[in-house]
């Protein structure tokens, strides 16, 4: 009894600063200071409006340059980080150990100490500032450096019994019909795991897309909520909560959706979530 | 690339040979196939990760700017790293900075998230909505969206002072207090608990039962259970868990960048590493001393987690061995 008491309290202080957005995001400006009632006086769900049309860009506009970023990192993730480790699993070719070692010493490899010189590759590439500037958020992606994926792919299929990789290549398959017709069909979870969670960190990535992305048309939902900052006045308060519940919302919608598979995902791999 | 046939290391697999993780020996080498799986992500290390590393260990010894050509770059030797360590007053604040961050921050996420995953262990109805519902700030939490939340409930008129006024205590601009503003950004990861916690919670499944209930005959209670079985079983994981956010705690930088509007002020009291890395970088342009930096920044990272990697001889156990 006394554990639930403390789960519920823990519970309440943990959601409160989310609730407590939401909330803001329906008061008038004057109703978020010096309160902590989650719940509106005045109900002022115009600071939606307001906030989609705040700058000379619509809001829309930044969700769609994110949504498109997300949905190529999803695509090129999957893609690139799943040959790659069919590679390591089951493929036996020389050096592989030794790959296999660099692959997770660039598991640890902080993007902040790469982001100078790439950009600097980038730049020199033309990519950046370019008409099309997403070029470096995402052609990374098609080359399986995100290693995290690359190592749970791996794990996932380990666990695959090898008997039905022999037993295709029995049937006369070769590497690229085991690859096609037992692991690519089976590996579906570990698919789907890599396309959730490749989603939830681009769409939160705020780092790279800060970088990288200089014209305000181009700009992604995180970067753009840094301007609600830059000209905080008070009257943006309601708008800037507006578009900050906005822009968590499809995070919380795959949480929602995939709740289990995500803490699976954490369990497995010690993602970091 | 070498893609001849490489010598079968497996030796001949009797019918009574263990099959686990070894190679049957009529599973040969697959040659060219390997390489042409692995063939992006090779190109990928190459272009990507290895090249521009060399290239940013060139950068580091020049005054590179981004800016202007490349001919007008010179060649300065150390000179970026002496001005960093010598001249720099702003590369030791944001060094102290970040290493309190991380000392201080790590240890509390790790304390919540093992009080928490304790509380959850053992099955109730409702125990999977709790740890959902824990593990929810993980997800959000390193958003700009949050961070601005965060800013707005620690301010001066923020909500986190109207709640201190309800015990009449007089607040504070916490986030524009130099003594202050760093605490607020350590709350913000310690909120963040849930990954760490849903990992516990998967390493307090390991532990067996029978050890609680041996314990119990040998007349231990429940805290003394938790010092002598519960802790020493857990600890791979908690060490799993203190390199993870160890590495991930000097690498803050949204929270920091969000709260302190980017210059990591108030006076530079919120200056993590990362930050004013970018903006050597990205706001003066200096990419040679950034790039020396980063150099830096990679080798004391690499140190800490060797470090932490030597103490765990001391106090992480693995069951199976004899410790």
């Amino acid at each position: 009894m006394r554990r639930s008491v403390v789960l519920v309290v823990l519970t309440a202080i943990v959601l409160y600063p989310l609730v407590w957005m939401l909330g803001s995001s329906l008061k008038a400006p004057q109703e978020v200071l010096n309160n902590m009632s989650v719940w509106p006086q005045e109900f002022t769900p115009g600071n939606y409006t307001d906030g989609w049309s705040h700058f000379d860009v619509v809001f829309g506009r930044f969700f769609l340059n994110s949504a498109m970023v997300a949905a190529l990192t999803v695509v090129a993730n999957c893609v690139s980080c799943l040959l790659a480790a069919y590679a390591f699993a089951r493929l036996r070719f020389r050096l592989r150990g030794f790959w296999f070692a660099i692959m997770i010493g660039t598991l640890l490899l902080p993007g902040h100490v790469l982001i100078v010189p790439q950009f600097v590759m980038f730049k020199t590439f033309g990519w950046v500032g370019g008409d099309w500037p997403y070029a470096p958020l995402i052609v990374p992606q098609l080359l399986a450096t995100e290693a995290f994926f690359v190592f749970l792919m791996v794990q996932f299929m380990r666990g695959v019994p090898r008997e039905l990789d022999d037993a295709a290549k029995i049937d006369g398959c070769t590497a690229y019909g085991v690859f096609r017709h037992v692991i690519l069909p089976l590996s579906r979870p570990a698919l789907v795991s890599t396309a959730i969670f490749s989603f939830i960190w681009t769409w939160n990535d705020f780092f790279r897309q800060l970088v990288y992305l200089s014209d305000l048309e181009k700009y992604t939902a995180p970067v753009a909520l840094t301007l609600f900052i830059d000209s905080s006045g008070q009257s943006a308060v309601g708008p800037m909560f507006a578009m900050s519940v906005l822009s968590l919302a499809p995070v919380f919608l795959f949480f929602v959706a995939f709740q289990r598979m995500l803490v699976e995902g954490i369990n497995t791999t010690g993602l970091k979530g | 690339m070498a893609v001849t046939q490489a010598p079968s290391p497996a030796p001949p697999a009797g019918p009574a040979a263990p099959r686990r993780r070894g190679r049957p020996a009529r599973h040969k080498s697959d040659g060219a196939a390997g390489y042409i799986f692995l063939s992006p992500w090779l190109l990928g290390f190459a272009v990507i990760t290895a090249i521009p590393m060399l290239m940013s260990l060139y950068l580091s010894f020049t005054n590179y700017d981004v800016l202007s050509d490349w001919s007008s770059t010179e060649w300065v030797g150390l000179d970026n790293y002496r001005q960093m360590f010598t001249e720099d007053p702003s590369f030791w604040h944001a060094v102290r900075v970040t290493i309190t961050f991380a000392l201080i921050a790590t240890p509390l996420k790790l304390a919540a998230a093992l009080g928490v995953a304790l509380l959850l262990n053992r099955s109730f109805r409702g125990d999977g909505l709790f740890r959902g519902l824990f593990y929810l700030p993980s997800l959000l939490g390193g958003s700009v969206a949050v961070a601005i939340v965060w800013k707005s409930m620690f301010n001066g008129d923020g909500s986190f002072n109207a709640f201190l006024g309800w015990f009449g205590i007089e607040g504070k601009a916490w986030v524009n207090d130099p003594d202050y503003a760093l605490g607020t950004l350590i709350l913000l990861a310690v909120w963040q608990f849930g990954a760490p916690m849903v990992i516990f919670l998967a390493g307090l499944k390991q532990v067996p039962q029978e050890l609680y209930e041996a314990a119990s005959v040998d007349g231990a209670g429940p805290v003394r259970q938790f010092f002598a079985v519960t802790l020493p079983i857990l600890s791979p994981v908690i060490f799993f868990n203190l390199v993870l956010e160890t590495i991930n705690g000097f690498q803050g930088f949204t929270s920091a960048f969000v709260l302190s509007g980017g210059t990591g002020g108030p006076v530079d009291s919120t200056l993590m590493y990362t930050l004013h890395l970018y903006n050597k970088g990205f706001t003066e342009y200096q990419m040679g001393y950034a790039s020396a930096m980063a150099w830096v920044f990679l080798l004391s990272i690499g140190l800490v987690t060797v470090l932490i990697f030597r103490t765990g001889k001391f106090w992480v156990h693995y069951s199976d061995g004899d410790d």
